[in-house]
């Protein structure tokens, strides 16, 4: 009912399940690939955005990465590019935080968010659980352009007088609430926030679309315990960013009203060089910090469960066996959704936070490994004697496993209250949060993107580029973020500007030189990923079969190029859950295929 | 897994078993993420009222108006859903415009409330302002657009009323409309009692 409902509510036509095809939809240019209302357009739209944003936020951790690796180098050709920011061929120090600045923004949430799942949310979730599209095709697409009118804000915030924002992600009072601190605090802060706040819409309005779409628009036969873990891991991914971004929006009005219209919600007792002393009283900057973290916290959460889910399914699909304990696989994305709102005073351990309560937050936080380790184990012991291909999409699911070790088992240092008074804001946080996070859910991106992007575009991707694609990365993720850990716990500081001065850091000059040099050269290999990516929309091998990796799941049961409506025909009925592979001797069996009279039960 | 297999058969063939209408479910999930929201300003403002420097002031009259403005509206809102599903197109006009205005006259009583405060030299914003008056006006302000977007969807719904542009899908609308106008009327209430006695 609700499906034919959602693509016809213009015409008001509706027939039940109806079996017409979807094809004949009359489209312009303008609403197929611009204002578009499929669900799989708009992934693109995502996808590609996201794209654009990660070479810009990658490149600049390239130049800030060359002002840490080379301090006495001059590059003149960055004179050429940054003008008045690199005067004589040097990152001046107030480019250089504001590129670290901008990097960590726009990779947290237009990247790996926005990016990630606004691209594999809108493009699976329909696919996955038998709809033909979003509860709110329209919602949909405004969440696009929203995000899309963040992005131009964010981009136009590089291109003022002042520059932008300059005042570390977390956008902390007073570098945030007040113009005259730093050049960075002026117009780019104004265009920051106004960027956020279209961010925070454009989260809440996909979100909002994901929850409902999953839990009400399921094929007949879905019931909850049928779906694919990624449609779990987006819908847990959904219900945190609805539930923890109206807490960051509303930080962020009082940041507004702080301001531009004089109140003291963070302020209290300032003097500013050459301004004087400011009349506020009585706020608190932790007030603010409060209130970010209870998003920041499930915010790494929203980064990284998508990732979880698309590799649960691709490690089982490509090992031809059925996932290690599904249940305990939906138990653990419950769990650390759950945990993900009761931990955030871990970013604060050291803001003066009473020791007591402290301690509570270190229990919290330690209980997370728990349902991670859940997750470890069950996606290992599915690899385990599994029939494996290693399709590219593979090697970044595995991959994904491996940093998620490495990144969680730093976690439970930093967990800790004691440990963390020595580890706090040092290149130890650094280190931990870029591998458990940013890499290990580039990682889940790329492996969603090579897997799926048979169902995108009809073509495969080129494998032997994909390979030099992984390995590199790979390899260049450990080699950059390894030594980090060795800075950090010899105590060097993060966001620093020039260590070489330093007397107890010089000695890791030559260490971040190399750091520098791996992370130009892991840059550059994402080229060939996005020039494979781009190729193979026209010129890949082309899918010649429905159901190219042999998988079980519904969007594979679509034609090779899916309409608007995702069936021609009447949607498929789901028998069974999405993974019964090498069952009774069988290969794999389709959601769809109905419980034969001999076969075992259990799966 | 084969358990669940007998669970859908019951069911007409090739039809979705009745389940909520996803707008409708749309709409309580975003009052989920609202009252996250409130939720946040109002732990916000318990945190700074236990810290120095709080000033303590009455709500304005004002707001007592405006509560009961807020009451009667949701009332006129449950008349006018009423109306529509009985077909009585003409009470259903009346009554959404009803409420389309006293969501007008609570805006006006909130503003006129805060005129009260800085007549009483309360300062709101500014140098000279407290958190305490501050935070009164950021949540309440907030409220308020959130009433102003209802106010007007109600508009909206009134035109469409006028020009006989009702269909069946309409029932529906006024229903996700009435679910927000209420909610919005629970939130004050909410916020009202929290300004005196729970905050």
């Amino acid at each position: 009912m609700s499906n034919e409902a959602v693509l016809h509510a213009h015409s008001g036509a509706h027939d039940g399940h109806g079996d017409h095809s979807h094809e004949h939809h009359h489209q312009s240019f303008i609403s197929k690939y611009v204002f578009s209302q499929d669900h799989k357009m708009i992934a693109k739209q995502f996808l590609i955005t996201g794209m654009v944003w990660a070479v810009l936020g990658g490149f600049m951790s390239v130049l800030f990465r060359l002002q840490l690796g080379y301090p006495d180098a001059s590059f003149p050709w960055l004179e050429t590019i940054l003008g008045k920011w690199a005067k004589g061929g040097h990152i001046t120090p107030e480019a250089y935080y504001a590129l670290v600045t901008t990097h960590g923004t726009v990779l947290v949430f237009f990247v790996l968010t926005a990016g990630l799942s606004g691209t594999f949310a809108n493009f699976l979730i329909p696919l996955q659980i038998g709809a033909r599209d979003m509860a709110s095709p329209f919602m949909n697409m405004l969440s696009y352009w929203f995000f899309f009118a963040a992005s131009i804000v964010m981009l136009s915030s590089i291109f003022v007088e002042t520059g932008p924002f300059s005042g570390g992600w977390t956008a902390y009072p007073p570098l945030s609430a007040l113009g005259d601190a730093s050049p960075g605090s002026k117009s780019g802060m104004d265009l920051w926030i106004v960027s956020m706040a279209l961010f925070v819409v454009s989260s809440l309005l996909g979100g909002l679309n994901y929850i409902a779409t999953v839990l009400n628009m399921r094929t007949k036969g879905m019931s909850m315990t049928r779906l694919p873990l990624t449609i779990w891991a987006l819908f847990f991914t959904a219900v945190l960013g609805v539930l923890s971004f109206p807490v960051l929006f509303s930080g962020f009005i009082l940041l507004i009203f702080d301001r531009n219209f004089g109140t003291s919600f963070y302020l209290s007792d300032i003097f500013i060089n050459g301004v004087g002393a400011l009349p506020n009283e009585g706020g608190s900057a932790i007030l603010y910090q409060h209130l970010f973290w209870f998003l920041g916290h499930p915010e790494v959460y929203i980064i990284l469960l998508p990732a979880m889910g698309m590799v649960s399914e691709i490690l089982s699909v490509n090992s031809r066996k059925p996932i290690f304990g599904y249940m305990a696989m939906i138990g653990s994305l419950f769990a650390i959704a759950i945990l993900a709102f009761l931990v955030w005073a871990h970013h604060m351990f050291v803001t003066g936070l009473n020791p007591l309560l402290g301690s509570v937050f270190v229990l919290l936080t330690l209980l997370i490994a728990v349902p991670s380790a859940i997750k470890v184990f069950n996606w290992l012991t599915t690899l385990w004697r599994g029939n494996i291909r290693f399709t590219p999409g593979m090697l970044f699911a595995i991959g994904f496993v491996s940093l998620f070790i490495s990144g969680g088992l730093t976690g439970i240092w930093l967990g800790n209250s004691a440990l963390d008074i020595h580890l706090h804001d040092t290149y130890f946080v650094i280190a931990h949060f870029h591998i458990v996070m940013g890499v290990a859910s580039m990682f889940g991106m790329f492996a969603g993107i090579y897997h799926w992007f048979p169902k995108m575009y009809g073509r495969f991707m080129n494998n032997t580029l994909a390979y030099i694609h992984f390995w590199v990365t790979m390899a260049g993720a450990y080699m950059i973020f390894w030594p980090m850990h060795y800075e950090g716990l010899a105590g060097m500081p993060r966001r620093y500007y020039d260590y070489s001065i330093w007397e107890s850091f010089k000695q890791f000059q030559g260490l971040n030189q190399f750091i520098s040099l791996i992370a130009m050269i892991v840059f550059a290999v994402q080229f060939l990923f996005l020039f494979n990516f781009f190729y193979s929309i026209f010129k890949g091998r082309k899918v010649t079969t429905q159901n190219p990796w042999e998988a079980n799941t519904l969007e594979w049961t679509t034609p090779i190029h899916p309409g608007h409506g995702n069936w021609p025909d009447e949607i498929p009925e789901v028998h069974r859950w999405a993974y019964d592979y090498g069952k009774d001797g069988v290969d794999f069996i389709p959601q769809t295929t109905p419980v034969g009279a001999n076969e075992s039960v259990e799966h | 897994m084969n358990k669940l297999n007998s669970e859908m058969t019951t069911t007409v063939p090739g039809r979705v078993p009745q389940r909520i209408h996803p707008h409708k479910f749309v709409m309580w999930v975003a009052i989920g993420g609202i009252v996250m929201m409130f939720a946040g300003l109002t732990s916000a403002y318990i945190v700074k009222k236990n810290q120095s420097s709080w000033l303590q002031f009455d709500l304005p009259m004002e707001f007592y108006y405006s509560t009961a403005v807020i009451v009667l509206s949701s009332i006129s809102m449950f008349l006018s859903a009423r109306a529509i599903k009985a077909g009585k197109m003409s009470q259903y006009k009346t009554m959404i415009s009803v409420t389309a205005v006293l969501g007008i006259v609570f805006i006006l009583l909130q503003y006129l409330g805060f005129k009260d405060l800085q007549a009483k030299n309360i300062a709101i914003v500014g140098p000279r302002s407290n958190s305490a008056a501050s935070f009164l006006f950021v949540i309440t302000f907030l409220h308020m657009m959130h009433v102003l977007g209802g106010v007007i969807a109600l508009v909206v719904f009134w035109v469409k009323a006028m020009r006989d542009r009702v269909t069946n899908s309409s029932l529906m609308s006024v229903e996700v409309l009435g679910t927000y106008w209420h909610f919005v009327g629970v939130l004050w209430i909410y916020l009202f009692l929290f300004y005196n006695w729970i905050g």
